[in-house]
């Protein structure tokens, strides 16, 4: 008997869930908001789908709808991914400076 | 590039992200964290564009919108104010809904490129999938776009309540199904866009009847929503980078949005179900604002807090609004001159998101072994001298322990009751966000300063000096 891809992809997801709860328990609160601002760019990573999208237009134009929607989610997408990266940068670097002994 | 080598990439990117998270758990780890997190995505897009292979004229198009949005957001990153912080990531958050939205749409369209099946003739699995994807898509975009208007002052912070609101909701909710089984079972496009329209609708809906305060659990709540509706689309392209990320930032999400809960002593339906302490809280207010309280100014306050011999401060968002951080941070700094403990007091729902003072702090270059969180700290208020309030209300108003009739009753609370002297600085004596009397404004030991956050503070520092 085969099993169904999606049953593999469902494995992955509960077991993406469970991680993700124990990791984010761990997470100090002090870094709640830059958490925020990380996890903002990393499910921007959608930009996969928005690019094949774009890319695989079966007519010419540019202006094929389905086309078009992939343009617009990559451009949505790369604003939060470069915005998410270096705000939380930016964020976790004043954490930086204050190491004190 | 075959499937199965860009299907090992796609984990490796999906594990870097993992990894990212996890440097969280300490600042020192968090930046290495970070690093992995830009890796992860770095490899995710560039093992896209080489197993499509096909560069076709359109390959040009990808990268410029790319890079304009890249630009874009580096901008934004570099040029906003942290303490806009809430309003940018309810921002970033409402571009991954409609993001998510837009690639659902696209596949739709063109199922062949994501090989789905044929317009009119989709998977039965992927429609559904996609729908999930558009829906929640849609629901996190709008409802971030009203958390937005909210937190940036453009929308009123209160309530926007009517009657019958949660049965429209709970309709909208149910014609969502009924609509994604109907596109199920006639694959007719007018279906899936009536889906959407209405998801977009009941975004705007869920979120307008949720008060400022609650923000932080609504952020929180959204942030989960993204990550769901990522996952969703994760599942129709079958990437595994984009579920497993759907599933740590959805529980990501909720996580924090139950820390928030927590932090309130309510429960997450009755924040959803919104109007947080709405008309019937004022009356009582009107009657209490006669009672006399002791006014104070900066002399009177740097004279306590130099016979002091250890200082805790409370911030919260009128700290924020008044971009009042960095003045704090010289207060303190004279005040440790002087030997005097200071320390910095952050009760979970402060300010407008989860970690929103802690930010705050650290770009006013706090060192963050000063900063404690409620359960650290809170047994060492009866021990202090002075409580320094700056822009905190709601969360030191002893009625959370005292009056079970109050809306706060339960909350956890910062007890800043129990010092001996307690300055609070606040601009008037109107209620907090949950619209309630505070009790310490009246007390023998209380001493109310009335002025702008940031004013306040450099005044009394130059009374110190």
């Amino acid at each position: 008997m085969e099993i169904d891809p999606f049953i593999f992809r469902l494995s992955i997801f509960i077991l993406s869930i469970f991680i993700g709860y124990y990791v984010v328990w761990s997470v100090t609160p002090s870094l709640h908001t830059p958490l925020m601002s990380v996890t903002n760019a990393i499910s921007s990573v959608i930009i996969v789908g928005a690019i094949v999208a774009g890319l695989s237009s079966n007519s010419e134009s540019i202006f094929d709808p389905s086309t078009l929607f992939g343009f617009l989610a990559i451009f949505l997408a790369a604003i939060n991914i470069f915005g998410g990266f270096l705000v939380t940068q930016r964020m976790l670097q004043m954490y930086k400076k204050k190491k004190k002994k | 590039m075959s499937a199965n080598l860009s299907a090992v990439f796609y984990l490796t990117s999906g594990v870097l992200f993992i990894l990212a998270l996890r440097g969280l758990s300490s600042p020192e780890t968090s930046r290495k964290g970070n690093f992995f997190g830009i890796l992860g995505m770095i490899i995710a897009i560039t093992v896209t564009f080489l197993s499509i292979g096909n560069f076709s004229s359109n390959f040009v198009y990808v990268l410029i919108f790319l890079l304009i949005g890249g630009l874009i957001g580096a901008f934004i990153a570099y040029k906003i104010p942290m303490t806009a912080m809430p309003e940018l990531v309810a921002g970033f958050h409402s571009l991954v809904g409609l993001a998510a939205v837009f690639v659902a749409v696209s596949a739709f369209l063109n199922p062949e490129a994501f090989n789905l099946g044929s317009p009119g003739n989709i998977k039965l699995g992927s429609l559904i999938e996609m729908s999930i994807g558009a829906g929640v898509g849609a629901i996190t975009f709008s409802g971030s776009i009203i958390a937005f208007l909210k937190l940036k002052g453009i929308m009123s912070g209160s309530p926007i309540t009517f009657k019958g609101q949660h049965y429209l909701n709970l309709l909208l909710g149910i014609s969502i199904i009924v609509l994604i089984f109907y596109l199920c079972k006639t694959q007719s496009d007018s279906f899936f866009w009536k889906m959407i329209a209405i998801s977009f609708l009941l975004g705007l809906l869920l979120i307008i009847p949720i008060g400022g305060a609650d923000m932080p659990v609504v952020i929180s709540m959204l942030n989960s929503y993204s990550g769901w509706a990522a996952a969703g689309i994760g599942f129709t392209l079958e990437n595994t980078a984009l579920i497993i990320t759907g599933a740590l930032v959805g529980s990501s999400g909720a996580i924090l949005s139950y820390i928030m809960c927590k932090g309130m002593n309510r429960s997450f339906f009755n924040v959803i179900l919104g109007g947080f302490g709405v008309t019937t809280q004022t009356i009582s207010v009107k009657g209490k604002e006669q009672k006399p309280v002791k006014n104070g100014n900066a002399e009177d306050a740097a004279f306590l807090m130099k016979n002091a011999s250890s200082v805790i401060i409370v911030p919260g968002y009128g700290m924020a609004v008044a971009q009042a951080q960095h003045a704090l941070r010289e207060m303190v700094d004279v005040l440790k001159k002087n030997d005097i403990k200071v320390s910095y007091a952050i009760h979970p729902v402060a300010g407008r998101m989860p970690g929103h003072m802690n930010v705050l702090l650290a770009e006013a270059n706090v060192p963050y072994d000063e900063v404690f969180e409620l359960d650290e700290i809170n047994s060492d208020f009866a021990n202090a001298d002075v409580a320094y309030v700056i822009g905190a209300n709601d969360v030191t108003n002893p009625v959370a322990k005292t009056d079970p009739q109050s809306p706060i009753y339960g909350m956890p609370i910062l007890d800043v009751e129990k010092c001996k002297s307690i300055l609070f600085v606040k601009r008037s004596l109107s209620p907090g966000y949950a619209g309630i009397d505070n009790d310490l404004f009246y007390r023998d030991n209380t001493l109310m300063l009335f002025a702008d956050a940031k004013k306040m503070t450099e005044e009394i520092i130059k009374s110190l000096n």
